[in-house]
Parts: C-alpha cells; sequence; structure tokens
C-alpha cells in the first residue's frame, strides 16, 4: 500500500520534502512507517521519543494501523504562540 | 461571518475579532457581558540571548484549526459562560507583528482573563504550528512540547497557570 507521508520544520529540512509519498508493507502501523523513513534519513532518529503523529489530520499513535491512502504526519515538538 | 478558529496568513486584527466575539454572543446572553479580555502575542526582538530579525511561522493547517477548536471546546467546558475565539497567524511576521491572538467574554473578568491564558499556555502544548526564528548569525527551529491533546497532566497544568 501507498502512503503520503507529511513532514514539518526541522523534520521537512533534514528530508527535503514536506511531503512524500512511501510504500508501506500491509499491516503497516505508523511505527512501521517512522522506522522506514529513519533508515532513510538516520538524522530523523534524534527525534524518536519526541515527536507526534498524526493518521489523516487527526492526532494518532505509533501503534495505530495505517491504511491504503493514509496521510502520515510526523511532527516535532510545537512552538505555536 | 469571522470563524471562531482561524490559521492565517493575513494580519490579525484584533478589533474586529473582539467585535465578532461580542456579536457571536446570542442577544439572550449579551447583556451579561460584563468582561472581555484579549491576549495578543507578538515577535520579539530577542530570544536567548540572540537578537531576533523575523520570525516564519509554518502550521500543519488541518490538525492546527483542530487544535483550536479542541482548545475552544476545553476552555468552554470550564468555564461554561466564556466566549472565546482564537486566529493564529502564519508565515513571515516581523519584530512587532501579531502572531496570535485570544479573545474572551464573560460576565466577569475573571473567567475571561483565566480562559485566555488557557487558551495560550495549551496553545505552546497542543497546536502543530512552528516557528523558525532568524536571528542575527543564524536561524533556527524552535521546538517546545511534544503535542499530545491526551496528556492530562500537560492540561492539567495549563488550568493551574490560569487560575493561579
Amino acid at each position: 500500500m501507498r502512503v503520503t507521508v507529511r513532514l514539518f520544520a526541522r523534520l521537512r529540512d533534514i528530508t527535503g520534502a514536506g511531503e512524500l509519498t512511501r510504500e508501506a508493507p500491509a499491516g503497516a502501523s505508523v511505527g512501521t512507517v517512522w522506522s522506514s523513513l529513519v533508515s532513510e534519513f538516520p538524522e530523523l532518529s534524534a527525534y524518536e521519543r519526541s515527536i507526534s503523529c498524526a493518521v489523516n489530520a487527526d492526532y494518532s499513535r505509533f501503534t495505530a494501523a495505517v491504511a491504503d491512502g493514509d496521510e502520515v504526519a510526523f511532527l516535532p515538538p510545537v512552538s505555536g504562540g | 461571518m469571522t470563524p471562531a478558529t482561524a490559521i492565517t496568513t493575513a494580519p490579525l486584527d484584533v478589533a474586529a475579532l473582539t467585535r465578532a466575539v461580542v456579536e457571536a454572543t446570542p442577544s439572550s446572553a449579551l447583556p451579561g457581558v460584563g468582561a472581555v479580555a484579549t491576549f495578543i502575542g507578538l515577535v520579539r526582538d530577542n530570544n536567548l540571548g540572540r537578537r531576533v530579525l523575523h520570525l516564519e511561522y509554518e502550521a500543519y493547517e488541518p490538525l492546527a484549526r483542530r487544535g483550536l477548536d479542541l482548545i475552544v471546546e476545553e476552555a468552554r467546558e470550564h468555564w461554561p459562560e466564556v466566549r472565546m475565539m482564537i486566529h493564529h497567524r502564519i508565515g513571515r511576521m516581523e519584530i512587532g507583528e501579531a502572531s496570535v491572538a485570544i479573545v474572551a467574554a464573560s460576565p466577569h473578568r475573571a473567567d475571561a482573563f483565566a480562559a485566555t491564558r488557557y487558551a495560550i499556555e495549551r496553545i505552546k502544548q497542543i497546536v502543530p504550528i512552528w516557528k523558525h526564528e532568524y536571528f542575527e548569525g543564524g536561524d533556527v527551529w524552535i521546538e517546545g512540547a511534544t503535542a499530545d491533546p491526551d496528556n492530562a497532566d500537560a492540561r492539567e497544568k495549563a488550568m493551574r497557570i490560569a487560575c493561579a
């Protein structure tokens, strides 16, 4: 299946793109998508403990399953206001 | 009609937002409004000893909008008589420009003050917006809190600060 990965702020700088399309195996979780992204961009591993994730623009968990066509977003610590 | 929450690239119009909060108040409740509190966040010229030149804000817009909606809901849950609107600007902003405006109307000042304080604390905790700081000598992404709307401790902390 294919998922759209959205990346923001410093994560976007590291990968060089705010939006990527990636293949994910059947039964993949948000965590699976993140792990394969870290193998591709090792610098992302610094964010392992501090990122949040969202699926289809709703906060989610790394254990959540993803489906074909989902938009999976990884969010570094926020700094609005 | 002015939406209660917005993520916008346009300069914030605090006076218009204040009027909108009052106009959105049902006429039956309007005579009971005795206080309007506003909080306006501005781009400051310094941060951690750096001379800041300008900021660029980025958002995950659909989720940021939901985050603001959630904060308005949380405030209503705790202060049922408070009517609140929150607009957050994104994009490039110069020193002194407003990045966020929160307006709360209520029968009494204590709730209006507390609700606006709560809202800005929650924005810093859970709304997916990021500051890219351009300072004299470089630039850096500011990273604050790991966003988790379900984190009850964070929510309680915001409430404690608001009601201190």
